[in-house]
């Protein structure tokens, strides 16, 4: 097929570079500047797709980012795109596009069998059965999910990269048409700094389809010059094929650029495919114009019924005719406008409007060329499925609430439906300004913005629908804008309205909507029997809901604006009800005998078209999403084979398994060497908080349970923190440098959560108090090595004195070890003789293979978690996270020892002497034996009494860890058990899911032989 | 009641629709109920349909400031799951379960609940012995659960990046859970206490208490004070201002908690999927959207809206465990207040005042117990002393200490 409806002209087409495409696999051909949707009318394509219910023939319905109807798969694999709406995409070489939720094509579709079967299938028709029997739902429902959901997800991994930038700026302009073009250049002159963004492939809007005079010259040059003065700023940014989405508090926005879509597949280069903006904006301008809204009519949804203002974007911008004969439906002069433009390109065109009569200059003009009108008449029936093969128009009775008369055929093959302007109010809305209804141009407006939000509405979204009061809104908008943003940059009042008045019968319209039922002669027997009376006048095209529809909801009771929306699921499409919201509203109105703001409107809920989930992650993806955190030894760690765990976000070496030892194996090796010679772990991750000020030692009694105020400068003290409740919620060794000045250690996991409760104490309940936290993490590197050689390997690379007189268990040393800066602290989390090496996280690295080499002489092992793990478990160590889970005391780990009744105040204080949580039978921390030594119970289990399997079953408490130890040559585990403390020495059987039981019996959580060197004193390092 | 039907749809169908009965009547309020419940959302309307249905108190008015369903009611992710950890919380959620079970066909109203399978993930080892503990107790409570190891879940979620960051180290699945259609849930009961008498009274917010001795007498709201025997106060983020009105206060934060719908794709996933280790869960709707729950603010507010950090903080994830959703787009998303106490478990109780019931404290996680919630909650009403299995979730526990910490033991939302 050849360009069968490209007509004369020039438009913003580039005729000389013919561009390639396939729709359903069928070969065509547009030119550059053209989008699939006028490449396809250029071919004489209107049938795109199949509506989402009835699976009715549908077409191109609007030019923009609007269009409910006409919504393709875009190309195939891993880029392939669902419900992309041919409006918004442009053409490049190759592109590929087929109709979906249709089978076997869209002109034969199986589905439309529900077309015939739509008098029982009303909105809501499914909270009404598929309930018999209640056993087939699942089926019912697995039928239903397969024919919802219009395209096909993607099957592959998608290939292109996105991003985020975040931008700032005085005044940002959402809409690059006249009234945002004029606003950006006003607030340019003024020194602003200005953004100007628009979803269009080219800046200019209703202009690029404009035919007037603007300041004297056609609406194309006035584009050309206007763009290239802005091009003259520095502080002016301009933004094409981007859409502002979501207005956010303080005026933060979000916009989507598509920034290679339109270059075709893989052809993006260096740049991403999509750009996603976050914006700060002083002020705020939006110009994002005006949506057509159609009238309402039976069989309104043929394929050949589109926007008036989309016949004219078409012929004007795109050069394409949609159809030779033309018949213009509409209740206001905005669309003789469309009128004119058919007749000028050569179409043949009949105006059909509601109204009785009409003078304006637009409709004369219309005249004067020769073109038939029709007064007070309506179209009343649409003749043709796939195709519109011609008109019937009835005249409309005096109350417009009949038809009357014989109709009268017009021939036409598209409809170029006006019912006047929606105001794009969405942004608006989003920013939580207030709506007004105004009713002689019968839209919504912005009324009042909120003082955090201020932003100010100019041009047709505003409600000023003519090109000259659209200039004027905009440049006035522009420099309030701008000079607000001066002197007050911190957005604290509402921004001035407009003077310019709106002119409230612009457009002229009648308020009429809908064109009543038609009970005439003229249907078919199979029509009469499917039509319900406006079952077929379609209001919400992509979801097929029906003026019908509407009625059924007031008739059943949901009128809320909200119900009528979920119950019929009006507006809820992927085009979010853009062109059908106000006339349902009006629908609703109609059967009230209310007005629409009485009715209503909903909330505009953000992204104002949709966006990529792909765009939103921007560059935070593969190794970027949640990064890694990686200790300074990491390196040797991979050369070294370690198997690594993750830890909160850190990698940690879990296990270093050699010459292809299990996990089991390598843990047995590590944990026999540590015990008999010497083991090294990374232990870098610990968090670690410095902490200084007059105030830090009352500060740490107060975050801690045990007594903090006396602990002498370099010794080093183990403390629990408790929550509100007098839970357990962290722990980890402090130690005092100095009189003020505390290091901090907490547990890997609780390292961010911790900073955040200390300042949250700090900052909110004693700001009076002299405190400063500051995380140190990342700025120290540490090595902590255990085991009856660590002495010796540490006096191997430093000249300090580490007797047990000289650095007492507990204690810390500032030294050079291996000739590095170092704060070294005896601390113990193995109950082994143990040092823990700080240095600068810059020597990480050359302290680690330093310690390496010098303990080669010492058979020095390195361990991972798991051994840590063991190690600490054989001395009944905790771990907070994994032995306690925020419902544990330390009475309940059986830690009274490190709770300080003497001190006045600490947190959680109050809460222990709640009578549950002092109450005896509480879940106790306790060591568990298996009968059988080599049985491992897994972390989890529960206990219960008895050997007897039942289900259901009262637990007594559950296993929390459990590992073979190679030290104790048998199985160890730990467990909360209900007053566990008091019944050491009783059995209990672990009941699996999987059948198996295990007997236990509760012991003393110490696993080893009792020593008596002081680090085996339940204090712990790590 | 006029049932509905697949021959009420042809019959309706046939007389063009007009003669369909009206889903529940907007009557003024009387002068007097022997119940107000305040909220009408689905807890309250679950509430006073069973308070009519099983404890024969007809003569009772719901009262809702909005819609019937605007609040939480109408904009969660919908996930239902009955696999607690805890015993008290057990009790409760698998009482709504076996509600939920024959609740379309008891409501004579299709509240499509999809009992299409819960899949929790576990991605360290920490999440590893979290569903080990929860599984256990779960099935030591009688309750259906299942362990999933990669491979398991890599079949019944072909789609999955079990690689990812923090890759899949297995899985605990709930076949009995999964999702209903929230707004059904709302109507459905609403329908039904309609029909049963109950007055459901639409825009009428209340604005305080009239309380005589310490008792409740009545409630007074825009549309005048309406007199009551008992009240019931159901009004999830907002009970602390309900509170306040009654004169204490309540151990709850309010915040907003967001969610995100795709563009509808046919189906791609078939079970609900919740990651706790990166921060994200996603169901498909019957619609074919995807279904997206984000984070809850940092920060207490009362506005419907939340941060836009909150979607990234989710869309990230989503992508990370499902590469191939970068390409769909995010329709909508939006917010609700939820009341969250610091236990993470709702508060069903006795207040100060008497005669006055609270229901609330349901947080990110209370459609689920939509029917459960009602039903022991009526009872409680009807008999003057809170229901065996609500007992527990008394704000007395508060004082006790003894709290039913879900949110510290399992920290699984939603
Ligand atoms: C984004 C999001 C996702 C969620 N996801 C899930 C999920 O997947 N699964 C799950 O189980 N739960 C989820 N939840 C939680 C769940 O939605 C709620 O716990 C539950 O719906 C609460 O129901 P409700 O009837 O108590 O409250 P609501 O539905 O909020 O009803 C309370 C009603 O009280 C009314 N009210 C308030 N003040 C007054 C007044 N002064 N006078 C009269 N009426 C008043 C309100 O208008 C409202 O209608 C989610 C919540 C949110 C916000």
């Amino acid at each position: 097929m050849s360009h069968v409806n490209r007509i004369e002209g020039i438009g913003r087409i580039r005729r000389g570079r013919a561009v390639r495409f396939y729709y359903d696999g069928r070969q065509y051909f547009g030119y550059e500047g053209d989008t699939l949707a006028s490449a396809l009318l250029a071919n004489g394509v209107h049938l795109t797709g199949r509506s989402f219910k009835y699976h009715r023939p549908r077409g191109i319905f609007t030019a923009g980012s609007e269009e409910p109807n006409a919504i393709v798969q875009l190309e195939s694999g891993a880029y392939t795109e669902p419900n992309t709406r041919v409006t918004q995409v442009e053409l490049y070489e190759g592109l590929r596009a087929n109709s979906q939720n249709c089978w076997p094509s869209v002109k034969y579709d199986i589905g439309a069998v529900n077309s015939l079967l739509s008098r029982f299938l009303p909105a809501g028709f499914y909270y009404k059965t598929f309930m018999w029997p209640a056993s087939m739902w699942m089926t019912y429902e697995h039928f239903i999910r397969n024919a919802a959901g219009l395209g096909k997800s993607p099957e592959q991994k998608d290939p292109d990269r996105y991003e985020q930038l975040h931008a700032h700026c005085d005044v940002l302009v959402a809409g690059g048409g006249p009234a945002g073009l004029s606003a950006a250049l006003a607030a340019a002159k003024t020194g602003a700094s200005v953004i100007i963004m628009d979803e269009q492939s080219e800046m200019g809007g209703s202009l690029l389809a404009s035919d007037e005079t603007v300041d004297g010259v056609t609406a194309a040059q006035w584009l050309k010059t206007t763009l290239e003065t802005l091009g003259t700023y520095d502080n002016v940014t301009v933004v094409p094929r981007c859409t502002v989405t979501g207005y956010f508090d303080y005026n933060y926005l979000t916009a989507a650029e598509r920034v290679t879509d339109h270059l075709g597949i893989g052809n993006g280069g260096y740049s991403p495919r999509q750009r996603f903006w976050k914006i700060r904006a002083k002020r705020v301008v939006i110009a994002a114009g005006a949506i057509e809204r159609p009238l309402l009519f039976k069989d309104n949804d043929r394929p050949g019924v589109m926007l008036a203002n989309a016949v004219r974007t078409y012929i004007r911008r795109y050069c394409v005719l949609p159809a030779k004969s033309v018949c213009v439906f509409t209740n206001n002069d905005s669309a003789y406008d469309t009128a004119i433009a058919v007749h000028e390109a050569g179409g043949a065109v009949t105006v059909v409007d509601t109204r009785q009569s009409a003078s304006a200059v637009s409709v004369k003009r219309a005249r004067d060329v020769g073109i038939t009108v029709y007064h007070g008449y309506a179209v009343s029936n649409v003749i043709g499925s796939r195709a519109i093969r011609r008109v019937e128009i009835r005249r409309l009775s005096d109350d417009a609430q009949s038809l009357v008369g014989d109709p009268v055929t017009v021939n036409a093959q598209v409809i170029a439906n006006g019912g006047g302007w929606n105001p794009v109010v969405n942004l608006f809305s989003q920013s939580r300004g207030k709506l007004r209804f105004e009713s002689g141009i019968q839209a919504f407006v912005p009324d009042k913005a909120v003082a955090i939000n201020p932003s100010v509405s100019a041009g047709s979204c505003a409600g000023v629908y003519d090109t000259a009061q659209c200039l004027a809104t905009g440049a006035e908008a522009g420099e309030i804008a701008a000079r607000a943003a001066a002197s007050d940059p911190k957005p604290s009042v509402p921004m001035p309205q407009l003077t310019k008045a709106l002119a409230a019968d612009a457009v002229n319209g009648r308020d009429f909507y809908v064109v009543p039922a038609n009970t005439g002669a003229a249907e078919g027997l199979l029509q009469k029997w499917n039509d319900r009376g406006y079952s077929k006048h379609f209001h919400d095209l992509q979801n097929d809901v029906t003026v019908a529809d509407i009625h059924l909801a007031a008739t059943e009771g949901y009128r809320s604006v909200e119900h009528l929306k979920r119950y019929t699921t009006t507006g809820m499409g992927t085009d979010q009800g853009k062109t059908s919201n106000v006339n349902a509203l009006s629908i609703m109105a109609g059967i009230q005998q209310t007005d629409i703001p009485s009715v209503g409107t909903t909330t505009f809920r953000p992204p104002y078209t949709p966006v990529t989930f792909g765009a939103i992650t921007g560059q935070n993806r593969g190794e970027l999403f949640l990064q890694a955190r990686k200790t300074p030894m990491h390196a040797w760690h991979e050369l070294n084979n370690a198997v690594f765990e993750d830890v909160g976000d850190w990698k940690r070496p879990w296990y270093f398994p050699r010459h292809g030892e299990t996990m089991h194996q390598a843990v047995d090796r590590e944990a026999l060497a540590t015990r008999q010679s010497v083991g090294m772990v990374d232990a870098s991750t610990l968090g670690k908080i410095d902490i200084q000020g007059a105030d830090a030692a009352w500060f740490l009694n107060m975050v801690y349970t045990n007594a903090w105020l006396k602990l002498p400068v370099g010794h080093c003290r183990y403390g629990l923190m408790l929550n509100e409740h007098g839970m357990v919620f962290d722990d980890g060794v402090t130690t005092r440098l100095g009189e003020n000045h505390f290091h901090m250690t907490t547990t890997t996991g609780g390292a961010a959560r911790v900073m955040a409760w200390l300042e949250e104490w700090l900052q909110t309940e004693w700001p009076e108090r002299e405190v400063y936290c500051t995380s140190v993490t990342e700025q120290w590197a540490v090595a902590a090595i255990n085991g009856p050689n660590a002495r010796a390997l540490l006096e191997s690379l430093t000249d300090e004195d580490l007797s047990d007189e000289s650095f007492p268990h507990m204690s810390y040393k500032s030294m050079k070890v291996a000739g590095l800066d170092a704060r070294v602290f005896r601390i113990s989390f193995t109950g082994e003789l143990s040092f823990e090496i700080n240095v600068s996280a810059r020597h990480g690295l050359a302290l680690w293979e330093a310690l390496i080499d010098a303990g080669k002489a010492f058979d020095l092992t390195v361990y991972g978690t798991e051994t840590m793990h063991v190690l600490r478990a054989e001395k009944g160590f905790i771990i907070v996270g994994q032995d306690t889970d925020g419902t544990v005391t330390p009475f309940d780990l059986g830690m009274s020892w490190i709770v300080n009744k003497n001190k006045p105040d600490f947190l959680g204080k109050r809460s222990l002497s709640r009578t549950h949580t002092a109450a005896s039978g509480r879940r106790q921390l306790v060591g568990l034996l298996t009968d059988d030594p080599d049985t491992v119970l897994p972390e989890g289990a529960h206990l219960v009494e008895g050997h007897v399997r039942r289900v259901p079953a009262v637990t007594q408490g559950h296993v929390t860890s459990s590992y073979m130890s190679p030290n104790a040559k048998r199985s160890i585990a730990m467990g909360l058990v209900t007053n566990g403390l008091d019944r050491l020495g009783e059995s209990l059987t672990a009941q699996l899911m999987d059948g198996q039981m295990i007997g236990v019996t509760l012991v003393k959580p110490d696993f080893l032989s009792i020593d008596k060197s002081p680090e085996t004193k339940p204090e712990k390092g790590q | 009641m006029k049932p509905y039907s697949l021959w009420s749809l042809v019959r309706n169908g046939i007389s063009y629709d007009k003669d369909w009965q009206q889903a529940w009547r907007s009557p003024e309020p009387k002068k007097h109920y022997d119940v107000v419940i305040i909220g009408g959302g689905g807890h309250g309307l679950a509430t006073a349909y069973y308070l009519a249905r099983e404890c024969g108190v007809r003569n009772v008015a719901v009262i809702e400031k909005g819609w019937l369903g605007g609040g939480n009611t109408g904009r969660n992710t919908t996930i239902v799951r009955s696999n607690y950890l805890l015993d008290e919380s057990a009790g409760i959620y698998e009482h709504a379960m076996k509600l939920w079970e024959g609740l379309s066909q008891e409501l004579n109203y299709n509240v499509m609940f999809s009992q299409r399978g819960l899949l929790h993930l576990a991605h360290s080892v920490h999440d590893m012995q979290e569903i080990g503990r929860r599984g256990n107790a779960i099935h030591l409570n009688g309750i259906d659960s299942e362990f999933l190891n990669p491979q398991q879940i890599k079949k019944m979620l072909p789609i999955i990046n079990l690689n990812c960051r923090y890759p899949v180290m297995g899985g605990l699945l709930q076949r009995r859970g999964g999702t209903a259609r929230h707004d059904a849930v709302a109507w459905g009961y609403a329908r039904g206490a309609d029909d049963m008498g109950v007055d459901i009274i639409q825009n009428c917010a209340v604005e305080g208490f009239d309380i005589q001795n310490g008792e409740v007498k009545g409630v007074r709201t825009s549309k005048g004070l309406i007199g009551a025997g008992k009240v019931g106060c159901v009004v999830a983020g907002h009970s602390s201002v309900l509170a306040e009105m009654a004169g204490f206060r309540m151990p709850l934060e309010s915040v907003p908690l967001q969610a995100l719908v795709s563009e509808p794709v046919k189906p791609v996933i078939d079970c609900v999927v919740m990651s706790n280790g990166i921060h994200v869960y996603v169901s498909q709707s019957d619609k074919g959207e995807l279904v997206v729950g984000a984070g809850s603010d940092a920060y207490i507010s009362y506005s419907q809206r939340g941060s836009f950090d909150q979607i990234e903080h989710v869309v990230g994830p989503l992508v990370e465990l499902f590469p191939l959703f970068s390409r769909l787009r995010m329709l909508r998303q939006w917010g609700g207040i939820v009341d969250v106490t610091t236990d993470r478990s709702p508060i069903l109780s006795k207040t100060p005042v008497k005669n006055l019931f609270i229901n609330c404290g349901w947080g990110t996680g209370g459609f689920k117990c939509t029917p459960g919630s009602g039903h022991l909650f009526a009872h409680s009403i009807a008999q003057g002393e809170m229901h065996e299995k609500a007992a527990p979730f008394s704000i007395d526990r508060f004082n006790t200490g003894a709290l039913i910490d879900e949110g510290a033991a399992a920290a699984v939302a939603h």
